[in-house]
């Protein structure tokens, strides 16, 4: 398994590296990538506090798998851009390690799958340390890396793990949409305190938007309401806020308006935001990328029938993957993941409009 | 084609209507108009028409019984048609089967008999067992004070939702939707004072055998309740009150009486009169308050307070100041008798800018009424009395009414209410004016 799984990491880099030039430097309110929105934040964390430091496979002179830390390691040197063997559980504990001695340690992993191997570092060091020392210890630290499927790169390496994490006490779980929060997104993360996995988008790194220069946060724990409008509110994060803004063009041809609620943290999450939205909808859709049993729209279901009940025309539906490992097959594989067309779908039956 | 036959909304301000009477038989022929039920309203008994052709196949509730705006109550159909998925359970049970068999069941020992009028609502066409309904729609069932059990709703499975609701409380008006003045928020029968001065034939007719007697609402009843609640509650209501010396008015009937019957004016005839006149010189008192605007009216539909047997409705003369004395005296005569038959329609009865409610004729020598939103102001009117007056160094008597002016202040200030009751003196006092 884990020969496939470096085969696999190989060969994406190899995609990766093929990838078009991009932006070298952002200026104010440029339009730039995803991708390039994260390098900025990390660039001017590391510049704000020598106590940050990148660590990961091929993160130093390869300039990351996904380019995300390019110009890091000739800017900043090898000491704070940091190239570790293929040992996720070892540089995930290190990282942990720096932590406690004081440092600001960001932890990459090449995809958020290859962290599964760590996950007692993530879990049960990093999650429950400040707990357990009697709040000696805070973790400072980040965990990052792509999330969730991109194409056709089969069941073990097409997989958002979002509720896996935010069902951790201890971890704080962000999961930013647009270029513009995953720059403030992550260094609000840099900044934390505590130890904070951070879910970039596999299929987002190249999707533009507006950055500004600035240095600015996007606070941890506030959902945004990315587009307004009156018959159902669509509750989603991550790559799914694309999906749920392409339905809601897409509805509005029909006069129907919808509520986007981009969560943007999935741990501590927006009660406030989802509620204020389904209050005024009474109706909602929960669109996501990860499975249906104990996912994220499991969590957000519960605080809507919670403080809404009175408030609900509708049951709330959920768009999800469908319950299965995803295909390898390009057909088979379309047909799992939650798509437009599905969200559409679960539009027009809360709504009850088929 | 089967056809439901359903609760209308036959006013504007409809929410449930009661079956009075079903004027067809299961198994008599309807066309597309004929009257096939008689339905009490909020305000009035209406006639429910049919909406198609066939013979009426299944009655779905009884005679006396109260169903939500929107209920099927009843099923057209061709003679051989199947019908049960119309009438579910019920299909074989016409409800000419069940008569209520009250006095029979009710226990004989029973203080307080439970008044044969208190009907549950029922859809005898919805499935039996729970009534499917959103959170959300029972919720407004209950803040409207729907009755949701009476609902067929449009969400899977006959499940009741906001929409149902809305549509049951909202229900449009049938007659008046042409009208400008239908519009507005409905205005229906007014809020005032002399509410309590009309003693119902329900409560002569009262028997009370304990120590109590419980009466269920009219429909009527209910609108009042809620209207006046909703006047007196949020409204900012100020009250201006004037003396009108009457001598002239009176001196002018008593002309009018003498030159034959179709002069034959009232007292009240000649205030609405003049009211009209006033109101078209202070439009700023012809108003309505519709939360974020005011809407002014420049044609003067003047409200009249008319007492029932059953309660208070407002029937409208509309564009008062156009009309003369003899045609404003022939309307209120055959609208006020109309509202004590309870044959009003809706038409005649909104679309009111401006009320007056003259409870003089009962000795009241003034009193303050209840403002009938939206509108922004009514008039109360007292009884005319003859009283000394210091005129020119001594007393001479003199024909003399209090009127109160009750105003909303979101609309109407002070001084412009004053104003208005000013030219209203002016004209009653000098009714030879109205003519200019």
């Amino acid at each position: 398994m884990l020969s496939r799984a470096r085969s696999c990491r190989s060969r994406r880099s190899w995609k990766t590296s093929s990838s078009k030039p991009r932006a070298e430097s952002p200026t104010t309110m440029a339009v730039i990538t995803y991708r390039d929105a994260l390098n900025m934040a990390l660039r001017e964390e590391m510049h704000r506090d020598d106590r940050v430091f990148l660590m990961g496979e091929e993160v130093a002179v390869y300039q990351g798998a996904y380019k995300v830390s390019k110009g890091l390691l000739q800017e900043f040197g090898e000491m704070r851009v940091v190239d570790t063997p293929i040992t996720e559980l070892g540089f995930a504990g290190v990282g942990v390690g720096a932590a406690m001695a004081g440092l600001r340690p960001i932890i990459e992993f090449m995809t958020w799958n290859f962290a599964l191997l760590a996950l007692d570092q993530v879990v049960n060091a990093a999650a429950k340390m400040l707990y357990m020392s009697g709040g000696q210890f805070p973790m400072p630290m980040v965990f990052r890396g792509p999330n969730g499927a991109a194409l056709q790169l089969g069941a073990q390496h097409s997989q958002a793990w979002e509720s896996w994490l935010a069902h951790i006490p201890g971890l704080k779980v962000v999961a930013p949409a647009t270029p513009y929060d995953a720059k403030g997104l992550l260094k609000a993360a840099i900044r934390d305190d505590n130890p904070v996995c951070f879910l970039e988008g596999e299929m987002l790194y190249n999707t533009k938007g507006e950055v500004p220069d600035d240095d600015y946060i996007v606070p941890i724990g506030k959902a945004e309401l990315k587009r307004e409008g009156e018959h159902v509110t669509l509750v989603s994060h991550g790559k799914m806020v694309l999906v749920a803004l392409q339905a809601a063009d897409q509805m509005a041809k029909e006069g129907i308006t919808c509520d986007v609620v981009d969560l943007r943290t999935i741990r501590p999450m927006d009660v406030d935001a989802i509620t204020a939205s389904v209050k005024k909808t009474s109706r909602c859709v929960v669109v996501e990328e990860g499975w249906e049993v104990c996912g994220v729209g499991a969590q957000v279901v519960d605080y809507v029938q919670r403080h809404c009940f009175d408030y609900l025309d509708a049951p709330v539906l959920r768009v999800h993957q469908a319950d299965a490992p995803m295909p390898y097959t390009k057909s088979l594989e379309k047909a799992a993941k939650p798509d437009l067309p599905k969200t559409i779908a679960a539009i027009r039956q809360v709504l009850y409009l088929d | 084609m089967a056809t439901k036959v359903m609760m209308e909304a036959l006013s504007p301000t409809m929410e449930e209507g009661r079956l009075v009477k079903w004027v067809k038989n299961v198994g008599d022929a309807v066309k597309t108009g004929d009257t096939i039920g008689e339905v009490e309203t909020d305000k009035a008994i209406m006639e429910l028409v049919a909406r198609g052709d066939g013979v009426l196949r299944a009655q779905l509730i009884t005679e006396g019984t109260t169903a939500a705006v929107g209920a099927v109550i009843g099923v057209i159909a061709a003679a051989d048609e199947d019908i049960a998925s119309l009438t579910g359970a019920a299909a074989s049970a016409p409800a000419a089967e069940a008569p209520p068999a009250a006095p029979a069941a009710a226990p004989a020992a029973a203080p307080v008999a439970a008044p044969a009028a208190a009907p549950v609502a029922v859809d005898a066409a919805a499935p039996s067992g729970p009534v499917r309904s959103s959170p959300l729609a029972r919720r407004m069932a209950a803040e409207k004070g729907v009755n949701i059990g009476a609902i067929h709703g449009s969400g899977p499975g006959g499940r009741v939702i906001r929409r149902d609701i809305e549509g049951a409380a909202a229900a449009a008006p049938v007659g008046t939707a042409a009208t400008p003045a239908a519009a507005a928020p409905a205005v229906a029968p007014v809020a005032t004072a002399s509410s309590k001065a009309a003693p119902t034939a329900v409560a002569t007719a009262m028997q009370i055998d304990g120590e109590f007697k419980d009466v269920a609402l009219t429909q009527m009843r209910k609108t009042i309740a809620r209207r006046l609640s909703e006047s007196i509650g949020p409204v900012p209501t100020f009250y201006l009150t004037s003396e009108i010396d009457m001598t002239k008015v009176g001196q002018l009937r008593e002309q009018m009486v003498a030159n034959g019957d179709q002069y034959k004016v009232s007292v009240n005839d000649i205030i609405i009169k003049a009211v009209a006149i006033a109101l078209t010189r202070h439009p700023e008192c012809n108003a309505h308050w519709m939360t974020d605007h005011i809407r002014y009216f420049s044609a003067a539909h003047v409200g009249m307070a008319v007492a029932t047997d059953d309660g208070l409705i407002v029937p409208v003369i509309r564009d008062a100041q156009l009309k003369g004395l003899g045609q404003i005296g022939k309307e209120a005569r055959e609208l006020a008798k109309k509202a004590r038959e309870r044959k009003l329609q809706p038409a005649e009865f909104t679309g009111g800018t401006f009320s007056v409610s003259n409870l003089g004729m009962f000795g009241i020598d003034q009193f303050t009424a209840i403002i009938n939103p939206p509108e922004a102001a009514i008039l109360a009117v007292g009884a005319t009395e003859t009283k000394p007056v210091w005129e020119n160094g001594q007393f001479v008597p003199r024909q003399r009414m209090r009127v109160t002016l009750s105003c909303d202040h979101r609309v109407i200030d002070g001084a412009v209410g004053a104003k208005f009751l000013q030219t209203l003196r002016g004209l009653l006092e000098a009714p030879m004016m109205m003519l200019f």
